[in-house]
């Protein structure tokens, strides 16, 4: 394999961080730092957290800034090789077959004997397993790209255990096995990048392979910076308030936790309410977008005013 | 490769993360590229390559913080050292004979000096010559620090503090105390950094030596100190079933085909059987119903028993449980909403008092919960079997048993007293699925892990 040349992005960690800044990813010094890592140990990095902290986004903003394609799969119960790394192209195989059927007369009309007709269609039997006829998917198409590519495999904790293993060839040597063809390795490795909301314990000989980083909900600092720039048009004074009364809301015991695009949604929707800080008539008839059971909304409800006002005191001591 | 890193690394491994040898080569390899210099970002590349889990990255984020305290000045000075010390006994052997000073005079320079890094350098060498990682409790540390000293030559200057000691002139005096006091400086600086050794590779190896003590103890036998620790025992064998059991519901039943949704599949291909779908077998979620007996002794086997199936809830999401003396409650709806001690305090006060009755336990539950057990159920059932000479309902208890998937009876009794004065085990006993004797926390685990793997 050639040997990794580094793009401009990827040359320090610092750079890393400006780059995913640049298109409007705030990153931390341990993202920074695994992404980094991820390209000059040249390995997949597992990426687990609660849900909608940003993991996926990350792999979309990495492959943004570094101007790669971006090749994503998606993993469910049942999925496996045909629809991950590759399948023939049947139907396309069928009428090959078709046609020569119809030729095959033409083809071995000159020749003497079964044997000589056997030679002669012996050039076109290793045809309909070629790569002309063969489909690739996404984990084959990240294998093929010859400019660098994000390869994100998103969910991997909803695949089935044979799913994880068949991504174990890939994820440590960088090839795919086409037992018709051969070993197709990838020129330029892909960076991988594979998400998980730990909804069941991966296997072990998969996480030994993988950088493993842990997104956790961010701190109010990191927050501000996310909201602000996703949404630019939000109000300094109501920005620090909704983001300190989410802050708050985490330390409650609640069954889900509202995450950062949780907080993103409602300061888009207070944003269209135009409300230039937080109420608790406000609040409470928002809580829907933050909140994502009943239980949970009511029992927040009931403290909204108290909440509010916490929230209101510790968005003007911060500021 | 570094010694320092390998060091760190073994001390990972002891403290319960499971770094494997190509790891450790990832970890070498980040070093490399992001060097000693900062010490936050070496932190988070080496939790990115060596802690692969939750819990793995908090005993990172503990050790490192201890392992690298000294400061990046002194972690660089002593690597170097390190190569030094080792030429060193590859050269002359052990002890200070390399050494052109008296090697108490040598001590006294160093404990006067005040020079905080050369101290920590030079204790970083005894330590590694006394073997001070290989600490596992903490009553090993006089031992270890005094060893230290020995190796540092500590002796040279005792003889000399003991011949000044005899000589009454006022200058051997002062000389004596000065000798006194560089001894004990150096004392405590040992002391501190064999301490700090036992926190880096003693202390989780102490807690894991506690824990298992713990598990294999009679649970009635329990002290209320041990109580606190079987709460985590209890939490962390709950979660080692639950991976081993969290397998996927179905499987792919080869051989069988699936003729509908392998038509459906090949539409595409004008119904030329292309891609085969197989039928799939759907398994059965594990759904327990845990009939407990609240009596006297038998309430801390319960505690523990609820304790776990609670701590299983990501697996056995379909749980009842019922407890009973006298009358049978049904008691998931306290365990869900309270706290679990709230929980259990109320269920002891509810039905914790009166005799037990086995027989009427069974009424009720035929007469009021009979719905809840049906052919995926395992019924699991704590109890002495001491009904106090009341008829037992063998005919329900057989006729639940028919029911059910299984019937597995935990009894806190041993063996050799089954069948002895009002106990009723022994009649019970040919409709259970399985009996057994339970007093551990192991037990408990053993029993539990049998129950889930029939579903699987």
């Amino acid at each position: 394999m050639t040997a990794i040349d580094t793009p401009a992005g990827l040359t320090s960690i610092d750079a890393v961080t400006s780059g995913l800044t640049e298109v409007g990813y705030i990153s931390t010094a341990a993202i920074s730092t695994a992404v980094y890592l991820a390209h000059h140990l040249r390995k997949p990095v597992l990426i687990e957290g609660p849900a909608g902290v940003g993991k996926t986004d990350l792999a979309r903003s990495v492959a943004k800034y570094l101007g790669y394609p971006l090749l994503r799969m998606q993993c469910y119960e049942g999925l496996d090789e045909s629809k991950a790394l590759y399948e023939w192209k049947y139907g396309k195989q069928l009428l090959y077959t078709q046609i020569l059927k119809e030729k095959i007369h033409d083809l071995v009309a000159d020749a003497d004997g079964l044997d000589a007709s056997f030679a002669k269609l012996g050039d076109f039997q290793d045809l309909f397993f070629s790569r002309d006829f063969l489909e690739p998917r996404p984990l084959l198409k990240a294998m093929e790209q010859t400019g660098g590519s994000v390869l994100l495999i998103d969910e991997i904790d909803k695949s089935d255990e044979e799913f994880e293993a068949l991504l174990l060839e890939i994820l440590s040597d960088y090839q795919v096995t086409v037992p018709e063809i051969g070993t197709i390795e990838a020129d330029v490795p892909p960076l991988v990048m594979l998400t998980s909301n730990a909804t069941r314990e991966l296997g072990d000989a998969l996480k030994r392979r993988c950088l493993h980083l842990h997104i956790d909900f961010p701190d109010a600092e990191r927050e501000r910076l996310i909201v602000r720039a996703r949404v630019p048009d939000v109000s300094d004074k109501l920005l620090a308030q909704l983001v300190s009364f989410v802050q708050l809301l985490r330390g409650e015991n609640l069954r889900k936790l509202p995450s950062i695009s949780e907080t993103i949604d409602w300061a888009r929707t207070l944003l269209l309410l135009h409300a230039d800080a937080l109420e608790p008539a406000m609040v409470r008839d928002t809580l829907n977008v933050i909140l994502k059971r009943q239980s949970d909304i009511l029992a927040v409800t009931g403290k909204a005013e108290a909440l509010t006002h916490e929230a209101v005191k510790a968005a003007a001591e911060a500021a | 490769m570094e010694r320092t890193l390998t060091n760190y690394i073994r001390a990972l491994r002891t403290a319960g993360a499971a770094v494997s040898p190509s790891e450790a080569i990832d970890a070498a390899r980040a070093l490399a590229l992001v060097g000693y210099a900062e010490r936050q970002r070496l932190k988070d590349s080496l939790s990115v390559v060596l802690a692969k889990t939750p819990e793995e990255k908090d005993i990172h984020d503990r050790l490192f913080d201890l392992y690298f305290s000294r400061g990046a000045a002194t972690a660089g000075a002593e690597r170097q050292d390190s190569e030094d010390t080792a030429d060193q006994r590859d050269g002359d052997g052990s002890g200070g004979e390399g050494e052109p000073a008296d090697p108490a005079d040598q001590l006294l320079d160093l404990a006067r000096a005040g020079d905080q890094s050369r101290l920590a350098v030079a204790m970083e060498r005894a330590a590694s010559q006394a073997g001070v990682d290989e600490i596992r409790f903490a009553s090993q540390g006089s031992f270890f620090s005094r060893r230290m000293l020995e190796t540092m030559g500590v002796e040279a200057l005792e003889a000399r503090l003991m011949e000044r000691l005899q000589d009454r002139s006022p200058e051997s005096q002062a000389e004596a105390q000065a000798l006194m006091d560089a001894r004990s400086a150096l004392m405590r600086a040992a002391r501190r950094h064999v301490d700090q050794r036992f926190e880096v590779f003693g202390r989780t190896a102490t807690e894991n030596f506690m824990n298992s003590a713990v598990a294999s103890r009679a649970i009635d036998k329990l002290s209320l100190r041990d109580m606190e620790r079987m709460k985590a025992v209890v939490a962390r064998m709950a979660r080692r079933l639950a991976v081993r059991h969290s397998r996927r519901r179905k499987v792919r039943n080869r051989g069988k085909l699936d003729v509908r949704r392998t038509l459906r599949a090949n539409a595409g291909f004008d119904g030329v059987p292309f891609q085969v779908v197989w039928k799939r077998k759907h398994r059965d979620r594990p759904k327990i119903v845990a009939i407990c007996d609240v009596s006297g002794s038998v309430a801390t086997y319960v505690r523990f028993l609820l304790m776990f199936l609670y701590a299983l809830n990501e697996t056995v999401t379909d749980l009842g449980a019922f407890a009973f003396s006298n009358v049978l409650v049904d008691v998931s709806g306290p365990l869900k909403h309270l706290s679990f001690e709230a929980a259990m305090d109320h269920i002891i006060l509810e039905v914790g008092s009166g005799g037990t009755d086995y027989g009427q336990a069974m009424i009720d539950l035929r007469d009021k919960h009979w719905d809840q057990i049906d052919r995926r159920t395992t019924v699991l059932l704590l109890g002495d079997g001491r009904s106090n000479h009341t008829d037992p309902r063998l005919d329900i208890f057989a006729e639940m048993a028919d029911r059910a998937k299984r019937v597995v009876w935990l009894c806190p009794e041993p063996t050799g007293r089954w069948g002895s004065g009002d106990s009723e085990i022994l009649r019970y006993q040919p409709f259970c699925t399985h009996l057994s004797h339970c007093a551990t926390a192991l037990d408990l685990e053993e029993a539990l892990d049998e129950i889930l793997l029939a579903y699987d």
